[in-house]
């Protein structure tokens, strides 16, 4: 499709009509102060070729090596097959836009249905819908489903150890909706949510209980007992997986009876790219699919008996329903769930769990190793992944000194936990063999 | 089209069966003819309150979703469990296995405000214009 912008003439005919002489005069009402006066300033324009070289000498200057980079906190660094790309560049969905017209994008939504039953299948949940934006934001809209399938329950009670950029977003979404009661969880020793407290929070006015799995520090929380304290006071169980490649070794969380199931998929096909686009994956009990904010790509016959897919459960969609639709979202992270589908196809349920086994290998590993240098020590006890809190030297220095020798040595906690300044949260997984997790270990020594 | 004469209607196309104290609530022929094939219920519970003109519960057809909204005020005393399994009886049987609620009113009065079979026939002749 070619882009038209307005001719000169265009936009004479335009002014006219409103009545203005000229574009400014359609600013009038900006106060002078606040307008760039003298345009933008921009540097004059330079070639392709020094450009690229202006940039590639600022690339130089990042610690990008995935090898050097022990940062998870959210984001992981794996190994993406070269298959991911070259499907995701297919023109025929790369430039795709939203398939409303099953008869010309049968492509399209076939992917998204295989996406969707991989995600259920990843999360041990009966439906997923087509994505969402991120992690984050599935985890807040997981957040308003509970409260709109609990009707006159207004708490929801977050886990502490849930992952604190998640939190932010469900404050945001419970910001614009009034009367919703969040509080905080807090968690034990053992770097798992304190069950005793989290029992003196979940009442009767409670919709949800809402944990990380694994939680920030990586631990992987005692699903069956919070699920059984959730619905034992009528609450909901909404889990919120930041590294879904956890789910390659540990439980699916709908084995533990978890009514909404969400996740980032980031670590399934997507580079970290400075944090981003991720894709949220968001799955639920067949129950609740009515509840269930997004869109829902099902498999139905065409008029002659064929099988064929198309959108369904539209009507509850804003487009058609306006303000009584079930959520804002109309829409899907198609390319990024795209990439999901291809990674986990490329490397089948006997490969994730590979994959998965080798990251909680090498982790430990790690683990064990810095645990030697007497300097570092694991901060929690509860069971881990691939990521895993040491605490021990003042963490913001030591890792500004890991930074001078080349390595990041994964994320001081004391920026989003005042309690946690002496830790780092490091992450280990495929991509660090022996040698960088000894760079690590030298680098914080 | 149906208008049978035994029953009140509203102008948001639900029909009402005023027995004693109590309101059996559906949605009429004309509804369901223009809704299409209807996929899914949403019912209240058996003791929920009710107020006129407020919404009760959803209707979802292969074109739409809509709100079923209470002709009358009361408390939910009954509601059509089979609907929920069988929706097309909306379709098939509006006015008999099609029920959908059954209330027992707080505010007979305002079966005044409701319209004869011959006055919302005459209704949905003009909406069609």
């Amino acid at each position: 499709m070619r882009f038209i912008p307005h001719t000169a003439d265009d936009i004479r005919a335009m002014l006219d009509t409103v009545g203005v002489a000229s574009v400014d005069d359609l600013l009038a009402d900006v106060p002078a102060d606040l307008r760039a006066r003298a345009g933008i300033d921009l540097a004059p324009g330079r070639s392709e070729a020094a450009v690229c070289a202006a940039v590639n000498a600022l690339a130089a200057h990042n610690l990008a090596a995935p090898e050097r980079c022990f940062l998870g906190a959210g984001a992981y660094p794996h190994f993406v097959p070269a298959v991911v790309d070259q499907v995701l560049q297919r023109a025929e969905f790369y430039s795709a836009y939203t398939p409303y017209q099953p008869e010309v994008s049968q492509g399209t939504l076939q992917a998204v249905f295989e996406f969707q039953s991989l995600v259920a299948m990843l999360l041990g949940m009966e439906v997923a819908n087509a994505s969402m934006y991120d992690g984050a934001s599935a985890t807040a809209e997981a957040v308003l489903m509970a409260l709109r399938l609990a009707a006159g329950r207004p708490r929801v009670v977050l886990a502490r150890a849930l992952h604190p950029q998640y939190r932010d977003v469900v404050t945001t979404y419970a910001a614009g909706a009034l009367g919703i009661d969040l509080v905080e969880a807090p968690f034990g020793a053992d770097g798992r949510t304190d069950l005793e407290r989290l029992a003196g929070l979940v009442d009767e006015r409670t919709a949800a209980v809402v944990v990380g799995y694994p939680n920030v520090f990586g631990v992987v929380e005692e699903l069956a007992a919070v699920a059984d304290l959730a619905h034992g006071r009528g609450a909901l169980l909404v889990t919120a997986t930041a590294e879904p490649l956890a789910l390659g070794v540990l439980k699916p969380p709908g084995a533990f009876g978890a009514d909404i199931a969400v996740a980032e998929g980031q670590s399934l096909g997507i580079p970290v790219s400075y944090g981003g686009p991720g894709v949220g994956l968001f799955a639920t009990r067949n129950a609740f699919v009515r509840a269930m904010p997004g869109r829902l790509v099902g498999e139905a016959q065409d008029g002659a008996g064929r099988r064929g897919y198309v959108l369904t459960l539209a009507t509850r969609e804003q487009h058609i329903r306006r303000e009584k639709a079930t959520s804002n979202i109309c829409t899907n992270h198609g390319l990024m769930a795209l990439a999901v589908t291809v990674f986990l196809c490329a490397v089948g349920q006997r490969g994730l769990h590979d994959l998965a086994s080798a990251n909680l290998a090498n982790a430990h590993r790690a683990a064990a190793r810095l645990d030697a240098t007497g300097r570092w020590r694991r901060r929690f006890a509860g069971p881990f992944f691939n990521e895993f809190v040491v605490h021990g030297a003042p963490a913001e220095a030591a890792w500004e000194a890991a930074q001078q020798r080349g390595v990041i040595a994964g994320w001081p906690l004391g920026r989003w936990y005042p309690e946690l300044s002496d830790s780092l949260l490091v992450c280990v997984t495929e991509v660090h063999d022996e040698a960088a997790v000894g760079r690590l270990v030298e680098a914080l020594g | 089209m149906e208008f049978p004469e035994d029953l009140k209607y509203t102008k948001e196309h639900e029909w009402v069966l005023i027995e004693g104290g109590t309101a059996t609530v559906g949605i009429t022929d004309y509804a369901q003819d223009q809704l299409g094939d209807i996929v899914f219920v949403e019912l209240p519970a058996v003791g929920d309150k009710v107020s006129k003109e407020d919404a009760f519960g959803v209707v979802e057809s292969v074109k739409a979703v809509s709100d079923i909204y209470a002709p009358l005020s009361g408390k939910v005393i009954e509601v059509n469990d089979d609907l929920p399994d069988d929706p097309e009886m909306l379709n098939e049987d509006p006015y008999g296995d099609g029920w959908i609620i059954r209330i027992e009113l707080t505010d007979p009065e305002e079966i005044e405000d409701l319209m004869t079979s011959a006055e919302y026939e005459q209704y949905v002749a003009e909406e069609k214009e």
